[in-house]
Parts: C-alpha cells; sequence; structure tokens
C-alpha cells in the first residue's frame, strides 16, 4: 500500500486537479523558500541536462529558446504594431 | 511517463516524512545518525547521456507524456495546430525580425549539422584526457602507497632476524673476553714462574758459594797445616810403601 502523503510535500504531479489551489496556498513563499525553489528546479535543469559525459545541443538551446520566448513575450506591446491587419 | 516521475520522487517524499516520534526521555541515545542512503563518497559516476531531446527544443518526456493518447503523431499536429494558431492570431508577428531569425537559425542550424559531430569527438577527447590524467594520479599514488607497504613488511620480516644478529655478537664478544682472560692468565703464570725461577737460581748459587768457598777454605787450611816435617815423613812412608808394594808385585810374578 502507497504510504499516506501529507498535501504539502505531494509533487506537482502527483496533486489532483481540485486538490490544486489548496497545494498552491500551502506551499512555502517565505523569500528563502523562493529561493529554494529556484534552487531546486535549476539543479533537476543542471543535473538533467548539462552535468552529464556526453551533454548535447539540447541543454543550453532549450535555455535560449527560453530566452526567445521570453523576451517576445516582453516587447509584444511594441511589436504589435507591426501587424498587418487590425482585426482577426 | 508519470510513472518514471512517481518512481524518482518515490525516495525524497520518503525522505521529507518527519521522523518517527522517539519516546521522551531517550533522546540522545537513541538518536540515529547517517540514516540516509546518500553520502558524499565515493560519488556517484556522472550519466552518461542528458535527457533525451528531440529537434534541439523539445525534452522527450513530453512525446512520451503524449504519447498513449494521441500516438506518434500527437505532438506534431499539437505543435502544428500551435503554429497556425500563432500565425492567424498574429500572436506572433511576422516582421523584418522574422527574416533576420530564419537567417540566423538556417545557419546555426546548418553548422550543428554539420560541424557537430567533430566538436562533440573533440570534447570527448579532452573530457578522455583529463580523466586519464586524474586516473594516472590515483593509479600512481596507490601504487606508491603498495611499494611503501611491501617496503614496511619487508623491514617488520627483517627485525626479527635481529635476534639471530644479537647472538652472535654476543658471541663475539664472549670470545673476545675469554680469549683476553686466557692471555692475562698466561701473563700471570709467566711472571709468577720468572720470579719462582730467579729465587730458585738465588738458592742454587748462594748454596754453590757456600760450598766452593767451604772447599776452599778446608784444602787451604789443610795445606797450611802440612808442616815440613810432616811432608818428609809422608814422602818416606810412601817410599817405603811402594818399596813393599813392589816386592810383592815381584812376588806375585
Amino acid at each position: 500500500l502507497p504510504r499516506a502523503v501529507l498535501l504539502k510535500d505531494m509533487k506537482l504531479m502527483d496533486v489532483k486537479l481540485g486538490q490544486l489551489p489548496s497545494w498552491v496556498a500551502m506551499r512555502d513563499f517565505t523569500p528563502g523558500g523562493i529561493a529554494g525553489a529556484f534552487r531546486r528546479g535549476y539543479d533537476r535543469y543542471y543535473n538533467k541536462y548539462i552535468n552529464v559525459k556526453k551533454g548535447g545541443l539540447g541543454g543550453i538551446s532549450m535555455v535560449l529558446a527560453g530566452y526567445v520566448v521570453l523576451s517576445y513575450i516582453w516587447s509584444y506591446s511594441h511589436i504589435k504594431h507591426d501587424r498587418r491587419r487590425k482585426y482577426h | 511517463m508519470l510513472s518514471r516521475l512517481v518512481l524518482r520522487a518515490a525516495p525524497a517524499a520518503l525522505r521529507a516524512l518527519p521522523p518517527p516520534p522517539l519516546p521522551v526521555g531517550v533522546l540522545h541515545a537513541t538518536r540515529q545518525l547517517h540514516t540516509t542512503q546518500q553520502s558524499l563518497a565515493p560519488l556517484p559516476p556522472l550519466p552518461e547521456k542528458g535527457g533525451e531531446v528531440r529537434h534541439g527544443l523539445i525534452p522527450e518526456e513530453f512525446f512520451q507524456f503524449l504519447y498513449p493518447k494521441t500516438g506518434v503523431t500527437g505532438p506534431y499536429m499539437l505543435g502544428t495546430g500551435l503554429v497556425l494558431y500563432l500565425l492567424s492570431k498574429e500572436i506572433y508577428v511576422i516582421n523584418h525580425e522574422t527574416v533576420a531569425a530564419a537567417c540566423i537559425l538556417s545557419v546555426i542550424i546548418y553548422g550543428v549539422k554539420r560541424f557537430g559531430a567533430d566538436v562533440a569527438a573533440f570534447a570527448d577527447k579532452l573530457n578522455e584526457e583529463k580523466m586519464a590524467k586524474a586516473l594516472e594520479v590515483k593509479n600512481e599514488a596507490i601504487s606508491s602507497l603498495q611499494a611503501a607497504i611491501d617496503e614496511e613488511k619487508k623491514e617488520q620480516w627483517r627485525v626479527e632476524g635481529r635476534t639471530y644478529l644479537f647472538d652472535a655478537k654476543r658471541n663475539n664478544v664472549a670470545m673476545l673476553l675469554e680469549a683476553n682472560y686466557r692471555e692475562r692468565l698466561m701473563m700471570v703464570y709467566n711472571e709468577v714462574k720468572k720470579r719462582l725461577d730467579y729465587q730458585v737460581a738465588m738458592q742454587t748459587l748462594k748454596r754453590q758459594k757456600e760450598q766452593d768457598h767451604m772447599i776452599q777454605w778446608v784444602e787451604k787450611n789443610v795445606v797450611q797445616s802440612i808442616t815440613p816435617q810432616q811432608q818428609k815423613e809422608s814422602i818416606a812412608k810412601c817410599i817405603m810403601d811402594l818399596k813393599a808394594l813392589s816386592k810383592g808385585a815381584h812376588a806375585a810374578l
């Protein structure tokens, strides 16, 4: 039998859709917690794609693609004016 | 691959559980140390290959995530639909930057396709050299330490033979002492004999001298005591005795 895991310790993929708001509310939003979350995310990505013996192109190209997308989003209000049609 | 994610999450979730409550009062005696399986040494080796990425942009997990429901073409249909939606709603605007992006991307893709394998081989060679150097240092250290251990064992073996060495030395010293003792004994004997011989020689000499002196003295006195009268008488007596003897000899013939 799987052991009963507390809601706040469950991983995101195991949380049911109805429990999502309560799960998000129970997360650690202190500055230390947020920094810890960033650190964990970075560590996961780093150890999966970059810290290997034979790394590939995907490791950095995904980061660059994310950067491209993010910068497009940030400058969308400026790019809006280049649209060909006003109404879609 | 939800199951894989769950499997990867299981130890972390188990570790995050609170430890079983200890009975009050037994706090420090039963505290468990080193209960996690993780330990820093020896480090686990790096994984060979990173996570799979398809077309250099999309992780493989996404394709596996959609495979049960939509099959192989699912993600591609999703991608096409998304692109068309972005273009038609002009969420992605085609302007001069699009042309620039297309040129840059084509150059990058051409470069990667042509030189990718060579660069990868070169980087692998660099890594291999580093590893080989580190391994060599480690092996050399191990072998030198092993040699030191063997030397130490040999020295320990040599120590066992020390008893024989000391026995031989002890024998030598005993022999020297014995020889010295006997030499001195001989010397003492010789000296004592010399002194005793001297005493004996002195005594014989003295006795001899006394004898000689006494003989001489007696002779001298005897000669002195013979007066001329006695001398004549003794000579006449001798002549008479001789005559008698000669007569006796004549008679015997």
